[in-house]
């Protein structure tokens, strides 16, 4: 099972935050400052797993990966394959890259909420949902186009669109 | 309208908080906004709703509380429109938690958007249930979801799918219900469906065996062939990650055949071809694919053993530890560790690979290769592997040092075939890593030293060697100096050469160098200190023509700052002074320590190890005087390795040592009554031998003193341990003596806690008779407690029988109630009283008391009194 996806930034403030088991939301500020502090002290050209046993319990790690600024993390336990992690997350970035069009930290700052939108399509409840990044942005687009047809319904929202 | 909520967009928020350059201005912005979105809510200000509620995941993805918005979840999601009810659905997963009361009020709406008519928003509401649902919405939700399963859109079934996963782990016995649907998933053709299908099959397999057992039976041929396509399919660029087709599904299918196949040959043996197949024709050039080998791997290890496939399994994985990808060698060095139990053999084959891991640029990849190789390790390859590591040594990372130095001691203690090697190799370590050498190491390998007598030349020569070349590690420096204070003479001698050895020629004064270098630098710690000391007083003995130039560098150390050093320095330099005589008998060499005493005693941790293996410290009497309740066997143990060094000295070193003159002990014969004299308490109370009676250790000690002829006393040390473990008795002159003692007290030593004590009749007249018995608190040798014991000797009965007793200041009396107040007459029956009495002046001053007796005899008061000062001594 996947237990998280969190994406922070190269000084530490978070992008995005899913836990999939809860977690307080003090206890969530902990964790990302935990796994900052993890990342940030790693050396270039060492393997992408960290071993998370002392945050999240036996046999939990997590897999990172920079792009640009941002860090991109997965955590994760024994069920879960990690090199396939590592596909997933390749899978999450296009599906960013293919909806924001070359997707950097202001996109994913400004719209979290869909960000989130997109991340709820490619996992579920901890568990992987959907791996084709085509099939992803069409889900997204669907419900994007629904939403600007009920917001032309109800033109008294400004600014709510993207 | 409200003045705040026309304010600020989404946008504006956000870039605002970024504008913030200090943590304070960040929170002043979000408090404002905080402010403006709870007086939204309380005017119930809909328009807004959504918009607000999205500001709040934001602030709440920063930390700030944000619980008054939780409601206002319910609120959106109740509402009819789809961008109120995503915005809400978002909320609760992000703000709320399946702990709250609130929950119970979203079921209902999630309910209906189950049923809802337009699939998106039933997407929603799945998407939710799978994240947050609880065990009661599991039960409440559950015939929903499984109508969903089989929903005319994909995109609905797969998500229905997770969402079951998350149902049957908070309530498994639902699983039953879900079998056949299940089931019908993994005949699907869309991707996700099969995706999400296969690990809802694995994780029902998990929690139901009724699961387990149906698909077995009914999907496994299917699962086969299912995988046996995917992995010929051609090319499908839609599900392409890094050119690989749709690696997740193949890894899924993998995993399900994984929980399939375990436990059961026959579902193992029909899912091995495809195995084989997927193991060898897989892409290995991508992440992706390797991804899949891995998986594979990962499945022919837990499935039923066959050989062939094991071995390929094994092959990729060394394949894997070549690779340039720091990650793939990694999860294959994880893999490997678990692959060692399966088929330890195929490993070994890839042991050099694995070596190679170790010397890797990526820690954790080092550190997981070091836990291997020391897994791999065996008899037969010990040596080489050894010597790879120890070279290794030498060029590694100092933070790795630590770690590779502890594995390396683990295998030369483990697998060492002879001592030559093992003291060749622990040499080498403490050259290169002294100083991540641990504690137990080092007093291990002068243990192996001592018990190696044919190798005592050769070991202080090659150390002698090591630190001229590498003095700056710690632990080498005091083991040399240790061994050149036991063994200098064949250091300088080049006595028993061995073939291997190359000669070198140490004067005397070279060897004082080298301890007056290790003592005078300032790196040295205090134990390297006191070890040098140590050893240079025992060079005073073996170097004759140093003597004056130890006795200075001794003298030095009186102005030491430790009080410790300083001291030894003093006592040492007047042994050197002044009692040339016993000089050489006083640093003979130490006692050579069992080996597998030692061990394990280690194993035991008992600290007190230390001081005495490496005796000739200081501390030694320190650490003898542990204060212990250390079974009678350990105490013996300490017992003769006290005895034997310094007996052949005589008994008047023993006192010395000990600080104790026991000069005037009487030349006893080993009456059981004979009370022990206050020097032999004093002495007890030094070696806090707590456990065996007065008797016995006033009897041993005696023996010690009076006992001129080493041998014998070492005999009856020997008895006395014989005695106690087993109450094996020889005949043995000495043990008359045990032998009275072992059947006065008719309990064995080890259990009775604490010395006994003879009764006394305490008081006697022609009417009564008063006898005590006494016995001791354990833990408290201060107090007494007395039973006291009253007889009537005269034909009459005693009725208002009362006793009374008064003792000095040093002393407490509590009087516990009689067993009652009349007293039968002629002896017919006695009464009882405790008495407990607590001696301030425990060891010094004996117990005294003054009594009195009131009772009606014949209806006369009669009245008796008297002083009872026959009591025991060491009461």
């Amino acid at each position: 099972m996947i237990r998280g996806v969190i994406i922070i930034n190269d000084q530490g403030k978070p992008r995005l935050i899913k836990f999939y088991e809860f977690q307080p939301p003090d206890k969530q500020q902990e964790l990302v400052r935990s796994i900052y502090r993890v990342l940030c002290s790693r050396a270039e050209n060492v393997s992408n797993f960290v071993k998370a046993d002392s945050l999240f319990g036996p046999d939990v790690r997590l897999v990172y990966k920079t792009f640009a600024t941002l860090y991109f993390v997965f955590i994760f336990d024994k069920s879960e394959n990690e090199l396939a992690m590592i596909d997933l997350m390749q899978v999450f970035v296009e599906t960013l890259n293919k909806c924001f069009r070359e997707v950097c930290e202001l996109d994913i700052v400004f719209n979290f909420y869909k960000v989130h939108m997109i991340l709820d399509e490619i996992i579920l409840g901890g568990q992987v949902l959907e791996t084709s990044s085509e099939e992803v942005a069409n889900a997204v687009d669907a419900i994007s186009r629904l939403e600007k047809n009920a917001n032309s319904m109800i033109p008294s929202i400004p600014g709510w669109q993207r | 309208m409200n003045p705040f909520s026309s304010g600020t967009r989404l946008r504006d928020m956000i870039r605002a908080i970024r504008a913030c350059k200090t943590a304070a201005e960040e929170r002043a912005v979000v408090r404002k906004e905080c402010a403006s979105i709870r007086a939204s809510i309380s005017e119930n200000d809909q328009d807004y709703m959504h918009r607000n509620l999205a500001k709040l995941m934001f602030i709440h993805m920063l930390g700030y509380p944000t619980h008054f918005g939780q409601m206002e979840c319910l609120k959106l999601i109740a509402s009819p429109g789809f961008p109120e009810k995503r915005i809400g659905y978002l909320g609760l997963m992000l703000l709320l938690d399946e702990r709250q009361e609130v929950l119970m009020l979203v079921t209902n709406s999630i309910k209906q958007d189950l049923n809802h008519t337009n699939q998106y928003i039933v997407g929603l509401a799945l998407c939710a249930l799978g994240n947050i649902c609880s065990a009661e919405m599991a039960r409440d939700l559950a015939p929903e979801v499984e109508r969903l399963l089989q929903f005319r859109d994909p995109n609905i079934r797969k998500k229905a799918a997770l969402c079951t996963i998350r149902i049957i782990k908070k309530v498994p016995h639902l699983a039953e219900n879900f079998i056949n649907t299940a089931a019908a998933l993994l005949k699907e053709k869309h991707h996700g469906v099969l995706i999400t299908g296969a690990q809802l099959c694995t994780d029902m397999c998990k929690v139901s065996t009724e699961a387990h057992e149906h698909f077995r039976k009914k999907c496994l041929d299917g699962v086969v062939k299912l995988l046996r396509d995917l992995a010929n399919s051609p090319y499908a660029p839609e599900y392409d990650i890094s050119g690989i087709t749709d690696p997740l599904l193949h890894i899924r299918l993998l995993r399900l055949l994984h929980v399939l196949g375990h436990g059961d040959a026959d579902a193992s043996d029909s899912m091995n071809d495809v195995l084989a197949q997927v193991a060898t024709k897989t892409e290995t050039n991508k992440n992706a694919g390797n991804a899949i080998l891995y998986e594979c791997v990962s499945t022919i290890m837990n499935i039923e053993d066959n050989g062939g496939l094991r071995v390929l399994a094994v092959n990729i994985l060394g394949r894997f530890l070549s690779s340039r990808d720091n990650n793939i060698r990694y999860v294959a060095l994880n893999m490997l560790m678990k692959a060692i139990s399966l088929d330890s053999q195929a490993v070994q084959r890839h042991r050099a690979t694995i070596l190679e891991c170790v010397k890797d640029t990526d820690a954790s990849i080092r550190k997981r290769a070091l836990e291997l190789v020391y897994l791999l390790v065996n008899e037969s390859n010990a040596k080489p592997l050894t010597k790879e590591l120890v070279d290794y040594l030498e060029v590694s990372d100092p933070e790795f040092k630590g770690d590779l130095t502890a594995k390396i001691c683990l295998i030369v203690e483990k697998f060492s075939p002879e001592k030559l090697w093992y003291i060749d190799q622990m040499v080498k370590v403490l050259s290169e890593a002294g100083n991540y050498v641990k504690d137990e190491v080092w007093h291990a390998l002068i243990v192996v030293i001592t018990n190696a007598p044919n190798l005592h030349g050769y070991t202080v020569r090659a150390l002698y060697k090591a630190v001229q070349k590498s003095n700056e590690q710690e632990t080498l420096v005091r083991v040399t100096v240790w061994c050149i204070g036991e063994y200098g003479e064949m250091l300088v001698g080049n006595a028993g050469m061995l073939d291997v050895e190359d000669p070198i020629t140490v004067t005397e004064a070279e060897a004082v160098d080298l301890v007056e270098t290790a003592i005078k630098r300032h790196s040295s710690d205090l134990t390297t200190q006191a070890m040098c000391l140590i050893a240079l007083l025992k060079l005073s003995s073996r170097y004759p023509s140093c003597a004056k130039r130890i006795n200075d560098i001794v003298l030095h150390q009186k102005g030491s700052l430790v009080l410790e050093l300083q001291q030894r320095a003093i006592e040492f330099n007047s042994i050197i002074e002044k009692h040339g005589k016993i000089r050489s008998a006083l640093v003979e060499r130490m006692p050579v320590l069992d080996e597998a005493t030692y061990s394990g005693r280690r194993a035991g941790s008992v600290p007190a190890v230390v001081s005495t293996s490496l005796g000739t410290q200081p501390k030694m009497s320190n650490g003898v005087a542990k204060p212990t309740s250390a079974p009678l066997v350990d105490l013996l143990d300490l017992g003769s390795d006290d005895v034997q060094a310094p007996s052949s000295s005589g008994g008047d070193f023993l006192n010395d040592l000990l600080g104790v003159d026991l000069s005037p002990a009487s030349p006893v014969s080993g009456t059981n009554n004979q009370a022990p004299k206050n020097g032999t308490d004093a002495l007890l109370d030094l070696l806090s031998i707590g456990a065996p009676t007065a008797q016995s250790s006033s009897s041993m000690l005696d023996m010690l003193s009076s006992e001129q002829d080493n041998k014998r006393s070492e005999g009856l040390l020997d008895n006395f341990a014989s005695l106690s473990t087993s109450s094996a008795v020889s005949s043995s002159s000495m043990m008359d003596l045990l032998d009275g003692f072992g059947t006065s007290s008719s309990v064995p030593v080890a259990e009775t806690g604490g010395p006994s004590y003879p009764s006394v009749v305490a008081f006697e007249s022609s009417l009564l008779k008063v006898t005590f018995n006494f016995s001791k608190e354990s833990g408290n040798p201060q107090t007494t407690i007395i039973e006291a014991q009253f007889v009537n000797k005269s034909p009459d009965i005693y009725s208002n029988f009362i006793f009374q007793a008064a003792v000095p200041k040093f002393l407490q009396l509590h009087l516990e109630p009689a067993s009652g107040n009349t007293l039968p007459a002629s002896g017919n029956g006695s009464i009882t009283q405790k008495l407990k009495v607590s001696n301030s002046q425990h060891g010094k001053k004996s117990l005294v008391m003054r009594v009195r007796i009131n009772y009606k005899a014949n209806g006369e008061d009669v009245l008796e009194d008297g002083q009872i000062s026959n009591f025991p001594h060491g009461l």
